[in-house]
This record gives C-alpha cells, sequence and structure tokens, in this order.
C-alpha cells in the first residue's frame, strides 16, 4: 500500500485503532466472538492463577479458610505474610543469594557475551571461522550432566556459590543473536571510528553498543531470568540451605511440603502479633517475591523482544 | 624457478596471516573470556565422557580409575528402568510434539489477524510472561490451581462433585506434563511466527482478495506458505531436541508420580550418576543420549534439505 492516500490517511484514522485494510471484508459475528472467546480464555489462564497467588499472600487466615485454599475473591488484605518472611533468616539470605547471583553473573555473563560476540563480528578478520566452529560444536554436542557435574567438583565448586554462575555463564545462542545485531552496524560508522584513531575497545564502546541498545536489553533480561530462576545447579552444587537461592527454597518448603525453620509453617495456622496467618499464605507469598523482579524489569524490555528474537531466528 | 615462487608465496602468505593477527590482536583478546568458559564448562566434560568407558571411582579420579570398556553400557542396557525411561522421554516428547507444537502457529495465525493493535500488544505481553518463570514456580502454581488441596479441587469439593486427581496420576502424566509446557511456553512460542507472518508481502493479500480469494484461501495460499520456512526449522529444533524433555520439570514432579512415569533419560542420568555415585552409569546415559540427539539433528537437518529448505544450516 505505498500510494496511500490523503483519503486513505484519513480514513485510517477514524477507524483508529483498528488497522484493517479496506479490501479485507468485514469480520462475522461468529469469527468476531470465537477469537475473543479464545484470547480472553488465553489471557485468563496466565492472568488469574497469577491473582490467585498475590491475593492468597495478602489474605488474612479467615479469607484462606474461606475459600479453602487458594482465594479468588480478596475478603480483607493483610501484609502479615510478608511482614513473617521478612523476619525469616533462611528466606531473606536466600533472597540475597538470588539477588546477587543474578546481578553478579548478568554482570559477568554480559561483558564475556559482548566482547566475544564483537571479537567475531567482522567478517575476515584473523581465526574467526574456527573459533565460530568451536562455539557452535556446543550447541550440538555436551558432555552431559555426570561430566560437567564432576568438573566443577574437581575445580572446588561443589559447597560454593560459584557453581551458580560460572557454568552457565556463556550461551552461545546469545554469542551468536549479538553477533548478527554488531555484524549489522553500519560498516561505514566502523571506518570512521578506525580513521578517527579509535581502538577496537573504543569502537565497541562509542559506536557499536549505543546502537545495539534493544539486543543488549533483550540479551541481559535473558541471562538475569535465568540466573534468578536457577534451581538445578543449587540442587547440584549446594547441600548446605544456608547458601540456597530462593528457587531452592520454593521448591523445598512449597513445593514438597516440608516444614520451614525459623518459621513453624506447618499444616496448622500460626499467630503473627494478633493477626492469624495462614501457611498457605507464606507460602504465596514467597512466590510472589520471585515473581516481582520479572514483572518489574518485563515492561521495559518486552517492546524489544520481537525485534531481538527475529535476528535470532533468522541467525539459527 | 617454481619452488622459488613457491616458496616466496607461501612467505607472503604468512607474512600476510602475521599482519592480520597483529590487526585483529584485540578482537582476539576480546574472544578469550568466552572461549576459556566453554573450553572448561563444556569441552572438559565432552572429555569427560570417557568416564562412561571406565569404572569410575570419585577417590581415584579420572586418572587413575580403571578402564572397563564396554561394561557399563552392557549393565545400563540390560537395566528395564534405562529402557523405561527412553520410552518415556520418547512418549513425551511424541505427545508434545502433537498437542504442543500447533498450538504456537495457530495462537499466531489467531493474534495476526486481530486488527486492534492495543488488543494484540495486552495479549502478547501476557502471554509471553511465563516463559520467564522457573519450573519451579510454574510447578508450584499449578499445585496449587490443580493440586489435590488446590483451587479447582476445593471448588469441585464444595459443591459436591468428586476431585479430580491431575497432579499425582501416573496415567495422565503425560498431558500434565504437555499442559504444563503449553502453558509455560506456548505464548513464547508464537514470537517467531509473528515475525515470519509480519515478513510476508502485505500486497500479496491486497493482489489475492482483488481478485476475489476469501480469507481462508488467502490464509491457505498466502500466509501458510509465507510462514513454511520457519515452521520447518522449529520442527527440525524439536525433532532435534527429541530426547530433551523437560529435566527440571520431571525432577520436580518425580515424588509426585512415581518415577515409572517421570524418568527420562537426563533424569535417569542424575539419579543413577550423582544421587546413587555411580558416575560411569550417568556418564555412559548422558553419552547415549549426546550421541543419539547429534544424529537426530543432522537426520532432521537432512529431510529438512530434501523438503527443500535450509534447516539449522545451509546445505
Amino acid at each position: 500500500m505505498t500510494t496511500t492516500t490523503a483519503t486513505d490517511l484519513a480514513e485510517q484514522k477514524v477507524r483508529a485503532p483498528s488497522n484493517r485494510p479496506s479490501w479485507e471484508e468485514p469480520p462475522t459475528a461468529a469469527g468476531q466472538t470465537g477469537k475473543g472467546a479464545v484470547l480472553i480464555f488465553t489471557v485468563a489462564v496466565v492472568i488469574v492463577p497469577l491473582w490467585m497467588v498475590v491475593i492468597t499472600s495478602l489474605s488474612p487466615q479467615g479469607a484462606v479458610n474461606q475459600a479453602s485454599g487458594m482465594v479468588l475473591v480478596p475478603h480483607g488484605i493483610t501484609t502479615a505474610a510478608y511482614q513473617q518472611i521478612f523476619t525469616n533468616q533462611l528466606i531473606m539470605h536466600s533472597l540475597l543469594v538470588s539477588l546477587a547471583v543474578t546481578l553478579i553473573g548478568t554482570a559477568i555473563s554480559m561483558v564475556v557475551t559482548i566482547l566475544c560476540a564483537y571479537g567475531l563480528s567482522r567478517p575476515g578478520s584473523y581465526a574467526h571461522r574456527p573459533i565460530l566452529m568451536l562455539l557452535v560444536v556446543t550447541m550440538f554436542f555436551s558432555g552431559g550432566l555426570i561430566p560437567s557435574f564432576l568438573v566443577v567438583t574437581a575445580l572446588g565448586g561443589y559447597d560454593s556459590y560459584w557453581s551458580m554462575v560460572l557454568p552457565s555463564a556463556v550461551s552461545v545462542f546469545n554469542i551468536l543473536v549479538m553477533r548478527g545485531f554488531f555484524a549489522g552496524t553500519a560498516q561505514e560508522l566502523i571506518d570512521a571510528a578506525a580513521i578517527d584513531g579509535a581502538s577496537e575497545w573504543r569502537t565497541l564502546w562509542s559506536v557499536v553498543l549505543p546502537t545495539s541498545r534493544a539486543v543488549v536489553a533483550v540479551i541481559a533480561l535473558f541471562y538475569g531470568v535465568g540466573y534468578w530462576n536457577t534451581f538445578f545447579n543449587a540442587l547440584l552444587y549446594l547441600p548446605d540451605n544456608q547458601k540456597w537461592p530462593l528457587q531452592m527454597v520454593i521448591y523445598t518448603y512449597t513445593l514438597q511440603g516440608n516444614s520451614m525453620p525459623g518459621t513453624g509453617v506447618t499444616n496448622t495456622g500460626q499467630y503473627f502479633g494478633h493477626q492469624q496467618i495462614a501457611p498457605l499464605a507464606i507460602q504465596m507469598a514467597v512466590v510472589t517475591l520471585t515473581l516481582i523482579p520479572i514483572l518489574l524489569i518485563y515492561p521495559f524490555v518486552q517492546r524489544h523482544f520481537t525485534k531481538g528474537m527475529l535476528l535470532g531466528a533468522i541467525k539459527g | 624457478m617454481r619452488d622459488g615462487g613457491r616458496v616466496q608465496k607461501r612467505t607472503l602468505r604468512r607474512a600476510d596471516r602475521r599482519r592480520r593477527f597483529l590487526r585483529d590482536r584485540s578482537l582476539l583478546l576480546m574472544v578469550i573470556p568466552a572461549v576459556v568458559l566453554l573450553l572448561i564448562f563444556n569441552y572438559a566434560p565432552m572429555f569427560g565422557t570417557a568416564t562412561a568407558f571406565q569404572n569410575y571411582s570419585i577417590y581415584a579420579g579420572f586418572m587413575h580409575s580403571p578402564w572397563s570398556g564396554l561394561e557399563t553400557f552392557r549393565s545400563m542396557f540390560a537395566d528395564p528402568l534405562f529402557w523405561q525411561s527412553l520410552e518415556n522421554t520418547l512418549v513425551l516428547s511424541l505427545v508434545q510434539l502433537l498437542l504442543f507444537f500447533p498450538i504456537p502457529i495457530a495462537l499466531a495465525l489467531l493474534l495476526n489477524s486481530v486488527m486492534n493493535n492495543r488488543v494484540r500488544t495486552i495479549v502478547q505481553s501476557v502471554v509471553y510472561l511465563p516463559h520467564f518463570f522457573s519450573w519451579v514456580l510454574a510447578v508450584t502454581i499449578f499445585q496449587e490451581m490443580l493440586g489435590g488441596a488446590g483451587a479447582l479441587n476445593q471448588a469441585l469439593r464444595q459443591h459436591g462433585y468428586a476431585t479430580w486427581d491431575i497432579m499425582t496420576n501416573p496415567d495422565a502424566f503425560k498431558f500434565l506434563v504437555t499442559a504444563q509446557v503449553v502453558w509455560k511456553e506456548a505464548g513464547w512460542g508464537i514470537i517467531v511466527f509473528l515475525a515470519a507472518l509480519a515478513a510476508i508481502d502485505q500486497n500479496l493479500y491486497e493482489a489475492s482478495a482483488v481478485d476475489g480469494a476469501g480469507r481462508w484461501r488467502r490464509m491457505w495460499h498466502i500466509t501458510l506458505p509465507g510462514i513454511r520456512s520457519i515452521v520447518v526449522l522449529m520442527l527440525v529444533l524439536r525433532l532435534g531436541n527429541t530426547l530433551t524433555v523437560g529435566f527440571e520439570q520431571m525432577l520436580i514432579q518425580r515424588g509426585a508420580v512415581g518415577r515409572d512415569a517421570s524418568e527420562v533419560l537426563d533424569t535417569y542420568a542424575y539419579y543413577y550418576g550423582v544421587v546413587n555415585a555411580n558416575f560411569s552409569l550417568g556418564a555412559a546415559a548422558s553419552l547415549f543420549k549426546g550421541v543419539l540427539s547429534l544424529i537426530l539433528i543432522l537426520a532432521a537437518n537432512k529431510i529438512a534439505h530434501l523438503v527443500g529448505e535450509d534447516g539449522l544450516y545451509r546445505k
């Protein structure tokens, strides 16, 4: 539709925000209803459980008892469960561990990924093909769980925090996506920087990175979420619950239903101050706690997804 | 004379290589951290698979453990639980291929036909979200919704209906697992298809509409061929990953449904290798899976080439 006339534009404006082209037949009532129903169902399947988790975490004992479990319609709001978990040493420590692993891990991963992606993004640079092969091979074949476990253990990773970060610090897929983006940076810009006497480091920092904000944001989110969700490495390498991240705490005390030290969360209700808290509310408060960072960062990065993924899909 | 030319050419090439090395030395320096990490945490374990051919003992270590040839594989192939876990892996993969794979495509087509931009954006933001939750979180949410004490069964109880055992039923486990994958990943899966749909030339639609093609014919003759390549690519990836079915997802729910329903190759390797400290058997299971996966991905790519698509890499 390259021949958009003024009337077309006016027409489109009137019908905004819908942008159905004029040649398309108007939707049938049945089609419209069906589509709407499917979309509402799809959205509800995601939203309703999250809503219930959050509401249950904020509900007093009475509301939880009345619903005999998860609360859909709030009857009174209390932050007692949160006050309880914020005074719990195990949960607070696991929160700190999760935050530290996420921040430090993401920083390490981003530095390594950006440098490697840029180092390989120049066509015809020295040895970039064999290095690329070295990277890609790891996407096709991996030694598997046990040899990795033995290597990490041999390096002293057992019972130490770095085993949650370093073994998963590099994602070849992310490097390739970013490399595709960097390779798309206009060659004239890079040449101009070189003529001005900029080193490769300077070019990366002042020319390439500022034009690649979208992909940097998306990949930082991917890494960050990966670290925040770290569960299996913790299960594998950290026997001591004093070093656990949040996901391990949820797994052990919510999913497996073990009683949580320090909260006395068992099957009976308990008092906190003058208010009773349902154990379920405390469990859901911990779940909510792990949701919050994702929900906070997500809106800022989400608009870049299609761009970042599209390139990733093309480059494979 | 000719020899002299060849020598000269070789020295020239060497000089050129040296020049390029010097020119690109900062680029090479940048690559080092990633390469070192990959060598330690990806390549060292690849050679570590040799433990599968040893009678590995953690005290003797890799260097001093005695070699045992194919003994480990023999005992693994004689273990009924190994075959059970292989069967579970294949069945789960097949069920997911049939019930999960089409859903993102259908959702993408549906969303693509929604003309209202605000509706599209809202739906997209919501359905991408579960992809960023951990499996611990996703399974916890399923547990609280559909478990024995979850919202659904409490509602059924309150209205006098019989409760529905979903989370701990071994027979329905493959469908539960697939439902969880759909909940967590189907929304995220639409993103590549939406991108492919957006890349279709819109003039094709207008031209065919003018020629009298209805919306279903346009979908059949324009939309579907337009996303064919990406569908084939995703299929290749899925087939290449046939033996990888949600390790964490299985591990977390193993206690609830029991080993017979939930043991897959990865959890088999984990339980034998780490939990029971039979490292050689665990490594053998991993190696078996790694080699078979490699064959699968190459075969899937071959098929993609045969139907005239690029697949994961070009011919």
